[in-house]
């Protein structure tokens, strides 16, 4: 029989070591590659299109991103890829992607129009209300500066 | 060697912001969708104090492909359109900057829900 101290040092010695910093560092790896793997993408549409403006690449490499984001969350991959590294893979545009395609694909039993077309943003919508309103807000104070 | 140092730091700035979005998981538990906004609202944020674009010039796509880059964006667009364009350039600016990424969103969920299952129930 084990006492409480027993107890204690039992489960010190066989719980993970520290899952506080075994996520942090996945996360910053993870969070890290997709990054790189974006700054990749943009690399690459501005040789193949080298008359393109920055601001042109970049928002390729956003629709590029998404692209991947959406067709990894579709086949499952991008789940497993979450489980592992948390908010790695939720912060970048990829995570947003995942946010919207994972609910369509969950939901879309409940058929194409109040299944699909409704509960797509039921995590996304938040950040494009709040997004669309701050923007508003940006406008109004960029009319006065 | 450039190239690397500049890929570099892409990622340290990236996975750092990464990082202290799982933090913010791991000390609040704060739901993914408060997470994004909050870190939406931080690009934003440092857009519209001029500051988003030293960071970028530093980061590249370490602080424009996590969500901070989309509120960015907004933000941008919102300022440019008042300069061009007045009020309707105020009120439409930011969210004619974020269409692209947007409307991705909407047509690659839309189609590939109407392709693929969830996998999440076989798991």
């Amino acid at each position: 029989m084990l006492d409480k101290s027993d107890y204690r040092e039992y489960v010190a010695k066989n719980a993970p070591r520290s899952p506080m910093l075994r996520s942090l560092v996945a996360a910053f790896v993870v969070g890290g590659l997709i990054c790189c793997i974006g700054e990749g993408i943009k690399d690459a549409v501005s040789a193949i299109f080298p008359s393109m403006t920055e601001e042109d690449a970049g928002a390729w490499t956003t629709i590029i991103l998404i692209f991947i984001g959406s067709f990894l969350t579709a086949i499952g991959v991008y789940d497993k890829i979450g489980r592992f590294a948390g908010g790695g893979s939720m912060i970048p545009i990829t995570g947003f992607a995942n946010s919207v395609v994972s609910p369509a694909l969950e939901y879309n039993r409940e058929g194409v129009f109040f299944g699909i077309c409704a509960k797509m943003f039921v995590i996304a919508g938040p950040i494009i209300v709040f997004g669309v309103v701050a923007g508003i807000l940006a406008g109004t104070v960029g009319l006065f500066v | 060697m450039e190239t690397f140092l500049d890929y570099l730091k892409v990622f340290a700035v990236g996975g750092g912001l990464c990082a202290v979005g799982q933090l913010l998981i791991n000390k609040t538990g704060m739901s993914s969708a408060r997470i994004l906004v909050l870190f939406m609202l931080l690009g934003l944020v440092t857009e519209l104090v001029g500051a988003f674009s030293y960071i970028k010039g530093f980061a590249s796509s370490g602080v424009t492909v996590p969500i901070t880059g989309f509120g960015s964006n907004l933000a941008k667009g919102a300022m440019q359109g008042a300069k061009e364009g007045g009020v309707l350039g105020a009120v439409g600016g930011g969210l004619k900057a974020a269409a692209p990424g947007i409307s991705a969103v909407i047509l690659f969920g839309f189609l590939f829900a109407l392709i693929f299952r969830s996998k999440s129930k076989k798991i």
